[in-house]
């Protein structure tokens, strides 16, 4: 494999790949059905001061 | 048991196996250390040999004598099961690292400013204490500020106990060993001259074994947790780790010239290596100093709020935005360089997009103190937490700006650039870092409050004076200086010598060195105050009402 075709396949399949993971990433946190775990979610900083389980 | 009983102390709770099998491994580096040492082809590596043995004797002594511990933890009931020994060590170690690199910046601050500092030796020549510094306050000050906060969020937010009993402890004394030999390297003249990357092979080594625990102990926390949603915070603190295993390891690729020498060379080479350098060390601001700091965000500024983060959709957004723009920033360190046009206008296009992520996630920062403003009037911590994220705002609307090439012609090489750095890492990290301490240090003390709330604010005031003269100062000078470098006289010769240039900044580098000495006299007030919290002292204050009780 040389310089170009990893060039190539970077400009192409590479930004292909990457950018559907991050839409990928962005879908999920907007998916509207996510919403009630998410909230859920956001509390737990605060509602932390129960024991450790094991 | 036993076990449970002292599970507060470094050998509790783990099984007798494993404490001899420690033993065995603390007494093998031991003989390590030693045939290194006597071995070693340079007397850098022989002092380094020498200090490792000793490392590995005091790690043996300490597990001979404690292999059946019986001592209860006198942190029980704050504890309540979860490993907090740990975390209190690494709070100890923040602030002792963080007043120690202040000091060593305000020293070669001094220096720029009166170069007699440097007082002819090498050993406190600007060249070796230079990286001490940045070594002290990125690695050691805010590595263990990231090692007791991810600890402490880690198991509060999967609401079970760290995984390992020795582990941890090993990554704990493991990375307090990586600091001492590579600032102990640095003023012996061992570099391997890789700007944030100077420590050389042999303690790039070390430190790959310490992380490697430092992530199987993170994952291992995660993987056991009782909750079912991971907190966003530990998503950005695990991405801190994975990245900045995979940046060491690219970026240290080193031959050394033999097993006993204390110098090797890079495997890259000419532009290559300027790149892999850069991607190593924009992504060091991107991973360590940002995405690590933002877990403290996303878990101190919600549990000292008392509030929820205003949106947990956008954090999710703000987390893989910026993982996927960050990586490929490094570029802008290299503008108008031998590096192909393309990759330099690439780090300028992802570095400006990096604008929309950084502010999304300010936005959420200081929105979740929403419908609790009143906080900032009352509780300095808050204040010097909200603080730290409009400094994050600020710095990170300052970097893409930068970034953009024709700004970087002027700014490039200019103390500007060390005025930008200076409000991302005192702004952003320090303040974040002392806001994550004060609130810390009572939680895991088990302390009502912090032994003075006044003393806060004290910090927060001189603190903020001191970064305020500091990046005014060297906006100015760093301004001043690229001008001055490219203004031509009428007959085409540039108007300036590069002396007249150094001369023209001295009055700005004093103001500089005192803006330092207001933030390391801050530092000093939050190590009393934390060492009379740690004590179990509360001094007598009228607080406002509605002041929160830390714990």
């Amino acid at each position: 494999m040389d310089y170009h075709q990893v060039a190539q396949f970077s400009e192409t399949w590479g930004l292909v790949i990457l950018l559907s993971m991050f839409l990928g990433g962005v879908v999920y946190a907007l998916w509207p059905s996510n919403k009630s775990k998410f909230d859920q979610a956001a509390m737990l900083p605060l509602d932390d001061d129960a024991e450790a389980q094991q | 048991m036993s076990e449970t009983l002292s599970a507060g102390s470094p050998t509790g709770g783990s099984t007798p196996l494993m404490r001899y099998a420690a033993l065995g491994t603390s007494l093998l580096a031991t003989l390590f250390g030693l045939l290194w040492a006597l071995n070693a082809a340079d007397t850098g590596m022989a002092i380094h040999g020498w200090i490792f043995t000793l490392a590995s004797a005091l790690s043996l002594g300490y597990l001979a004598m404690n292999l059946n511990p019986t001592k209860a933890n006198p942190f029980e009931e704050v504890d309540q099961g979860y490993n907090f020994s740990v975390v209190r060590f690494g709070a100890v170690a923040s602030v002792f690292w963080g007043v120690v690199g202040f000091l060593v910046g305000l020293v070669i601050a001094l220096q720029l400013a009166a170069p007699a500092l440097n007082f002819d030796w090498p050993f406190t020549n600007f060249g070796r204490l230079r990286p001490l510094h940045t070594s002290a306050v990125i690695f050691a000050f805010g590595g263990n500020v990231l090692l007791c906060t991810s600890f402490y969020t880690v198991q509060r937010t999967c609401r079970t106990r760290l995984a390992g009993n020795l582990a941890p402890w090993f990554v704990f004394w493991g990375y307090q060993l990586f600091i001492v030999l590579a600032a102990t390297g640095y003023v012996l003249g061992i570099s391997q001259g890789k700007e944030y990357a100077e420590p050389e092979w042999y303690v790039d080594l070390w430190l790959t074994v310490v992380w490697v625990v430092y992530l199987l102990v993170f994952l291992g926390t995660l993987m056991k947790r009782k909750e079912p949603h991971i907190y966003v915070g530990n998503w950005f603190f695990l991405a801190f780790i994975v990245t900045v295993a995979m940046l060491h390891l690219v970026n240290n690729m080193t031959i050394p010239l033999s097993l006993t020498s204390s110098s090797s060379v890079i495997v890259w080479a000419g532009v290559q290596d300027a790149m892999v350098q850069w991607w190593y060390g924009h992504n060091a601001v991107g991973f360590f100093l940002t995405a690590g700091f933002l877990g403290i965000m996303y878990y101190f500024v919600p549990k000292r709020a008392g509030r929820p983060v205003y949106s947990y959709r956008l954090s999710i957004i703000h987390f893989w935005s910026l993982i996927f723009l960050y990586i490929w920033a490094g570029p802008h360190h290299l503008h108008y360089t031998a590096l192909p046009d393309w990759a330099q206008t690439l780090g300028m296009v992802f570095s400006v997009m990096l604008w929309m992520p950084s502010w999304g996630g300010m936005i959420n920062g200081l929105m979740t103190l929403s419908g609790a403003w009143d906080k900032l009037r009352t509780d300095p911590v808050i204040r010097m937490l909200v603080v730290s994220v409009a400094f994050y705002g600020m710095s990170t609307f300052e970097g893409p700006v930068m970034s953009i090439k024709a700004v970087n012609s002027l700014s490039h090489y200019t103390d500007w650039t060390i005025g930008h750095v200076h409000s991302g890492a005192l702004g952003w990290v320090g303040f974040v870092s002392f806001g994550a301490l004060y609130c810390l240090v009572p939680w895991v003390w088990g302390r009502e409050r912090l032994y003075s709330i006044k003393m806060v604010s004290w910090h927060f005031w001189i603190a903020t004076i001191g970064i305020v003269l500091y990046i005014c100062s060297m906006w100015v000078a760093g301004i001043m200086q690229g001008l001055m470098w490219r203004t031509y006289n009428s007959l085409g010769f540039l108007e300036y010598s590069f002396a007249e240039t150094v001369a023209a900044m001295n009055p700005y580098y004093w103001i500089r060195a005192l803006g330092g000495l207001l933030f390391v006299i801050g530092s000093l007030i939050m190590a009393y105050n934390i060492y009379k919290t740690i004590r179990g002292d509360l001094r007598e204050e009228d607080l406002p009402t509605g002041q929160i009780a830390a714990a």
